[in-house]
């Protein structure tokens, strides 16, 4: 069985379903597994793409330290992480998280965990396109709250 | 020598992402950019820029050595 990486930083589309497939694949002790997606939203019009930054080394170090402490407090068997990176158009795949458990509370739990980490603290460096030009964009009050629900 | 990053804002600012500056510390790389850049200079004094050397956050000041990374880290805003 080949190893596969548990983080990727990418500047190609993905297919999430693929992901999950391959996540899933050869467990026969799992029980439960999690996923979650997230999609580039068109906010009506107003975003034309989103443009991701990330530090590499850095950023996938500091996702890494983060996803290792999530899999000890849940107790997760493995994790699978791929973010992309670069200009995103609406609609497509920004985000993938998968939890693999022996029960779905901790699958659940640890994936909701990893995405409020990674919308609000992960170092990536975001610029919204829009009609009007574009603008960099900090984490809004709601990120953060959703973060500290953990703490 | 020092290789220095800019992220996100910064380098929009600055107009460079990726340059190499003759500096021994920390202080000196801010000297130096600031008196080619004096608004980059600000910036990058500017309230919650990190620094990291050789992709580690650093607080405060760092020798640095022949090719030490240096990047400039504006405020992070998540995925």
């Amino acid at each position: 069985m080949t190893t596969l990486p548990s983080i990727s930083l990418t500047a190609q589309a993905f297919e999430p379903g693929a992901l999950l497939t391959t996540f899933c694949a050869g467990r026969d002790e799992t029980g439960a597994v999690a996923s979650f997606v997230g999609l580039a939203r068109a906010e009506r019009g107003q975003a034309t793409a989103l443009e991701l930054e990330a530090y590499p080394g850095f950023t996938d170090a500091a996702i890494a330290a983060f996803a290792e402490e999530a899999k000890a407090r849940f107790a997760l068997q493995d994790y699978r992480i791929v973010h992309r990176i670069g200009r995103i158009a609406p609609g497509e795949a920004i985000v993938f998280v998968a939890t693999a458990a022996g029960h779905r509370r901790a699958a659940f739990e640890a994936c909701d965990f990893l995405m409020d980490y990674l919308k609000s603290r992960a170092p990536f460096w975001k610029k919204e396109h829009g009609p009007d030009g574009e603008r960099w964009i900090e984490p809004t009050a709601r990120d953060r709250t959703d973060a500290e629900r953990w703490d | 020598m020092a290789r220095v990053l800019l992220f996100g804002r910064l380098a929009d600012q600055a107009g460079w992402r990726d340059r190499t500056v003759e500096a021994g510390s920390i202080a000196d790389l801010r000297r130096t950019l600031a008196d080619g850049d004096a608004a980059l200079g600000e910036a990058l004094a500017g309230p919650g820029v990190q620094v990291a050397v050789d992709k580690a956050i650093v607080r405060g000041e760092a020798v640095l050595a022949a090719g030490t990374e240096v990047a400039f880290l504006p405020p992070m805003s998540g995925g």
